[in-house]
C-alpha cells in the first residue's frame, strides 16, 4: 500500500527524529510513504477569522497536488494534520468556499482527498494487533503519558479524529507496541504552542504543569506527535528547572521513534540524539539499547 | 352530501402581496359542490363571525373548510364556535396556507396562487370523505385520566376528584410522588418537601374519586375527546397487590442489594423495593434485573418471609382498558446525563453528583439521613463547587434553552450545605442568575450575604479525581482570571429533559414534542395548556422545564380545562355521586 506523505517543513528541520522514524517504521510495517512532489508549508495555522480565504490558499494547493498525485494524503505532524484536514472539511462542505479557493489558486479541488494521520493508517490501515505480530524489542514495563495536545482532536467534528475529551487511539498504539500507557489529566491540554514565540514563560509553566501531572502519574517518558508540542515539552525543561529546582525532568519520545525501537530498527536509524532531554539512558536502563 | 362552504381567511396575510387572494377565489369559484364565503370581514371579528354563521347555517351547506395562514390561534376558536352553533365539527377542517406561501419569494405569485389553491382543494376533498358523527354514537364520559403522578398530576387529580370527576392517576413507577419526592427541602421558602408532598399523596391515595395505576405504562390510545379508549399494561409486580399488608419484612430481608435508582445511585436498594416508607401505594415491586431468584434461580426469601403470600414469581404483565373522556399527560422530566459529558469526566469522577443526587444527600429520608458524606469516601466534603447551566444554555454542544430551576435550586443547595458544614466553603460557578419568581433573588441574596456562598460568574472547563480531590478549572470573568479549585465534590445542575418514552408516548396520544422532546402545547399564550387535540392537556414539566410552583399552577389550569371541558357535557353522563 502507498500513501502520499506530507512532511511538512518542521520535519525537514528540527523534527528530523520524527520524519525519519515513521518513513523507516512503514517500510517495516509493508507500508510506503510517497512524498508530495513540489509540497510547500502548509499555512501553520487555520485562519480564526472566517473569511480569511487567502490563508487557506496553501493547504488548498497542497491538497490539489495530492489529488493529482493519489487519493489519500498521510501527515505526521499534529499541526499540519489539523490544517490540512480542516482545509479539506471545508472545500467539501462549503460551496461557496470552495469556489473562491479554487479560483484563487487556479486550480479545481473538490475535497475529495482523504486526510490520514499517521496513527490513523496504524489503527484502520494495518490495524494495531498487526503491529503486535512484528515487535523484535521488548519494551514491556516502559511506562509512557501519550501527550495529545489538541491539533489532533479539536475541533472535533472536523478533525473526526477520536473522543475530544477521552481520547484513546494514543493508548492503543502504545499497548500494541508493549507499552504501558500512563493516564494523566492532563494529555489533552495545551502545550503552550506559539506563546513559546512571544511569552515563553507562560509556555514553560504550560509544559511544567503536564510533565509534572505525568511524572505524578508514575511516566517514565512522554510521547507526542507534534514537534511543536514536542519543542515545548522538551526543550522547554531547562527553563522549567530554573524556577522549579526539584523537577527531576523527564524524556519527550516521538511516536514514531518508540514504534521504531520496538520494530527493531536500528538506533542510528531514530535519531535519539535529536531528543534534548536524552532518552538513552533511560531506555539503556530498560535494557533496550 | 350538502356543500362545501370555503373560507378564505383574508386578514393579515402576510405574504399577500406573493400571491392573488382574488384569483384563488376565481380558481374555486364554479366548482360543483362547493360554496364560498366572499367578501367577509376577518372572521375572527365579531361581525366576521356572525357572517360566517350566517354563511354556514345557509341549509345547502354541511362542510366547512377555511383557509388560512397561521392556524394554531384561528383552529380551536372556529372548531369550537362550530360546536356552538349546533355544526359537526368532524366534518371541517383548517387549512394551513402558511407552507404554500413560504415556498414563493415574491417573484412568482401566479405558482404561489397556484399552490394555495391546490391545498384548499386537498382540504376539501378531505372534509368531503368523512362521514358525519352518529347521534349517541360514543357517549361523552366525564371521568379522566392523568398520565404521571408527579405534583403536577397529584395536583390536576385532586382538582378534578374534588369537583367530582372521576379520575385514573396513572404512574410508570410503584408509586406517586414523582421528582417532587426526591427533593430536600423546597425554594425559596426551604419547606421539607416530603412534609408538603405527603398529605398530598396521602390525600391522593385516599380520595374516593382518584384511582391509582401504578407500576403501569400506556399502551395506546384511541377515540377522540369525551370518549377516548386507554389500554393500560399493568406492569408485573411480582407481588400480588391485594393481599400485601405493606409490612415491608420482604425488603428488610432481601439479600440482594442494588444501588437504588431513586436514591440517584449513591444509596442502597433492594430487588424488592418501594420508593419510600411513605410510598402510596405502599406496595413493593420485584426488579426482575437483579433478584438473585430471577437472575440465578435461587432464593425465595422474600415468598418466605411474606406474612400475607402475596409474593407471585409467576405474575404476568395484565392489560386494562379504560374510557375517559380527557386525558391530562404530566410525564415530568429527567436530567441530562452526566455520563454524556466529557469535560467532566464522563460520570467516571464518583464525587461529581447531579442536583438530584445531591438533593438525596439533604434530605432526612436519603441514604445518609441527611448528613453530607461524599459518595466516593463517605467524608464530609469542606469545599464543594456548584456548577450551573450543564448542558443547559450551550446550544453548540447540549441543550440551547434554560433550564429555569437551577439557578434556584443550586443557590437552595448551597445554602442548605452551609447550614449544614457550617465550616464548608461553598461556590457557584454561574452564567446570569434567573431568580425571576416572588421571593426568588431575596434568596439568592440572602445566600450571598448571609451564608457567605461565593458566586463565580464563570464556566468550568474540566473536572477531573486529582489526588482525593477534585480538580476544578474554572475561570471568573468579572475579574478575568482562572480560577482552579481542589474540590472536595462537586454538583452539576445539569438540564432538564423530558422523560424517557415521552416521544413514544405522544405518538399514541397524536401530540406533537418539539425538538428537544418535550410536549407541544396548542399555542404558548394563549393555550399553554392544550394540545392539538381536543381533550388532551398537558402540565408540569413535560411541556417544558419549570419549578414547582409553576408546575403546580399548571396543573391546576390543565384541571380547570378539562373541567371546562365536562361541564358542557354534564347530561350527557353525570359524574359519580358518591363524591
Amino acid at each position: 500500500m502507498e500513501y502520499l506523505y506530507f512532511p511538512g517543513c518542521t520535519l525537514y528541520t528540527k523534527a528530523q527524529n520524527l520524519d525519519e522514524a515513521g518513513r523507516e517504521c512503514a517500510k517495516v510495517l509493508g507500508f510506503e510513504l510517497k512524498e508530495l512532489s513540489n509540497w510547500t508549508c502548509c499555512g501553520a495555522t487555520f485562519p480564526l477569522a472566517k473569511d480569511n480565504i487567502m490563508a487557506l490558499a496553501p493547504p488548498a494547493r497542497i491538497l490539489a497536488k495530492a489529488k493529482e498525485e493519489g487519493s489519500a494524503l498521510t501527515t505526521l505532524c499534529s499541526v499540519c494534520f489539523n490544517v490540512i484536514k480542516r482545509t479539506n472539511q471545508l472545500i467539501k462542505g462549503d460551496e461557496e468556499k470552495r469556489e473562491k479557493i479554487n479560483t484563487f489558486i487556479e486550480m479545481d479541488y473538490q475535497g475529495d482527498v482523504r486526510v490520514l494521520h499517521y496513527l490513523e493508517i496504524l489503527k484502520q490501515e494495518m490495524g494495531f494487533d498487526a503491529i503486535k505480530g512484528t515487535l523484535k524489542r521488548d519494551l514491556q514495563g516502559m511506562k509512557v503519558a501519550p501527550f495529545y495536545g489538541c491539533m489532533l482532536l479539536r475541533p472535533a467534528e472536523e478533525m473526526e479524529f477520536d473522543d475530544k475529551e477521552a481520547p484513546t487511539i494514543f493508548e492503543e498504539f502504545l499497548e500494541s507496541i508493549a507499552c504501558e500507557p500512563v493516564d494523566f489529566p492532563y494529555k489533552i491540554e495545551c502545550c503552550g504552542a506559539f506563546q513559546s514565540v512571544g511569552a515563553p514563560e507562560v509556555a514553560t509553566e504550560c509544559a511544567y504543569a503536564i510533565l509534572n501531572s505525568a511524572l505524578k502519574n508514575g511516566a517514565e517518558a512522554v510521547t507526542t506527535t507534534c514537534p511543536l508540542c514536542q519543542f515545548n515539552l522538551d526543550s522547554r525543561q531547562r527553563e522549567i528547572r530554573e524556577g522549579h529546582k526539584d523537577f527531576p525532568g523527564i524524556p519527550i519520545i516521538y511516536f514514531t521513534q518508540l514504534l521504531g525501537l520496538a520494530l527493531g530498527l536500528s538506533v542510528e536509524k531514530l535519531d535519539f540524539d535529536l531528543n534534548d532531554v536524552d532518552p538513552r539512558p533511560l531506555l539503556r536502563e530498560k535494557g533496550l539499547l | 352530501m350538502g356543500k362545501v362552504g370555503v373560507v378564505l381567511c383574508p386578514c393579515e396575510l402576510e405574504g399577500v402581496s406573493r400571491f392573488d387572494p382574488k384569483g384563488v377565489l376565481e380558481g374555486l369559484r364554479g366548482k360543483e359542490g362547493i360554496l364560498l364565503f366572499e367578501d367577509s370581514p376577518s372572521i375572527c371579528s365579531e361581525s366576521g363571525m356572525e357572517a360566517l354563521r350566517a354563511f354556514l347555517g345557509e341549509g345547502e351547506v354541511d362542510r366547512a373548510v377555511v383557509a388560512c395562514q397561521k392556524p394554531d390561534l384561528l383552529a380551536p376558536t372556529f372548531k369550537r364556535a362550530l360546536g356552538r352553533w349546533g355544526f359537526d365539527s368532524s366534518l371541517s377542517d383548517v387549512v394551513d396556507i402558511g407552507p404554500a406561501l413560504e415556498t414563493g419569494d415574491g417573484s412568482d405569485p401566479q405558482g404561489t396562487t397556484e399552490k394555495v389553491l391546490s391545498a384548499i382543494e386537498a382540504g376539501i376533498k378531505g372534509v368531503r370523505g368523512r362521514s358525519p358523527a352518529k347521534k349517541g354514537e360514543g357517549a361523552f364520559l366525564t371521568r379522566a385520566m392523568v398520565i404521571g403522578g408527579g405534583i403536577a398530576g397529584i395536583t390536576a387529580s385532586i382538582d378534578l376528584g374534588n369537583a367530582g370527576y372521576e379520575v385514573l392517576l396513572v404512574d410508570r413507577l410503584p408509586s406517586i410522588g414523582g421528582r417532587m419526592l426526591q427533593l430536600s427541602e423546597t425554594f425559596p421558602t426551604l419547606d421539607c418537601a416530603q412534609c408538603t408532598l405527603t398529605p398530598k399523596t396521602v390525600e391522593t391515595g385516599q380520595h374516593p374519586n382518584i384511582r391509582l395505576v401504578t407500576y403501569s405504562e400506556i399502551e395506546s390510545v384511541t377515540g377522540e375527546t369525551g370518549n377516548f379508549l386507554v389500554k393500560v399494561r399493568r406492569k408485573a409486580a411480582y407481588v400480588d397487590w391485594t393481599k400485601c399488608t405493606g409490612c415491608g419484612l420482604c425488603q428488610e430481608k432481601c439479600p440482594s442489594k442494588v444501588p437504588s435508582e431513586f436514591e440517584r445511585g449513591i444509596g442502597p436498594g433492594k430487588a424488592i423495593y418501594t420508593l419510600s416508607p411513605q410510598a402510596v401505594p405502599n406496595k413493593p415491586v420485584i426488579n426482575r434485573e437483579v433478584c438473585r431468584y430471577f437472575t440465578r434461580g435461587k432464593c425465595r426469601v422474600c415468598e418466605k418471609i411474606c406474612p400475607a403470600g402475596a409474593i407471585d414469581y409467576e405474575q404476568e404483565d395484565a392489560f386494562i382498558e379504560e374510557r375517559v373522556g380527557a386525558i391530562i399527560v404530566a410525564t415530568g422530566f429527567d436530567l441530562y446525563p452526566k455520563e454524556e459529558i466529557g469535560e467532566y469526566g464522563y460520570g467516571d469522577v464518583p464525587d461529581v453528583i447531579d442536583g438530584l443526587a445531591f438533593e438525596r444527600l439533604l434530605s432526612a429520608s436519603g441514604p445518609t439521613a441527611g448528613e453530607i458524606r461524599r459518595p466516593s469516601d463517605g467524608r464530609i466534603p469542606k469545599e464543594v463547587v456548584f456548577i450551573e447551566c450543564v448542558a443547559s444554555r450551550d446550544p453548540e454542544r447540549y441543550m440551547p434553552y434554560c433550564s429555569r430551576a437551577c439557578c434556584m435550586y443550586t443557590g437552595k443547595h448551597a445554602r442548605l450545605y452551609k447550614h449544614k458544614v457550617h465550616d464548608g466553603r461553598a461556590y457557584i460557578f454561574y452564567m446570569d442568575i434567573r431568580s425571576m419568581g416572588k421571593g426568588y433573588e431575596e434568596f439568592i441574596q440572602q445566600g450571598m450575604e448571609e451564608d457567605g456562598i461565593l458566586y463565580l460568574r464563570g464556566r468550568v472547563s474540566r473536572l477531573f479525581r486529582d489526588n482525593g480531590h477534585v480538580a476544578v478549572w474554572g475561570v471568573d470573568t468579572l475579574t478575568g482570571k482562572k480560577v482552579e479549585i481542589a474540590a472536595d465534590m462537586v454538583v452539576l445542575a445539569t438540564a432538564m429533559i423530558p422523560s424517557r418514552g415521552v416521544k413514544e408516548l405522544a405518538e399514541k396520544l397524536h401530540i406533537k414534542t418539539d425538538e428537544y422532546g418535550f410536549l407541544t402545547e396548542a399555542q404558548w399564550k394563549l393555550y399553554p395548556v392544550e394540545t392539538e387535540v381536543e381533550g388532551i392537556y398537558l402540565a408540569g414539566c413535560a411541556q417544558g422545564p419549570k419549578d414547582i410552583a409553576d408546575t403546580v399552577a399548571q396543573g391546576n389550569a390543565a384541571a380547570s380545562k378539562v373541567q371546562t371541558l365536562f361541564s358542557q357535557h354534564r347530561n350527557s353522563s353525570l359524574p359519580r355521586s358518591d363524591s
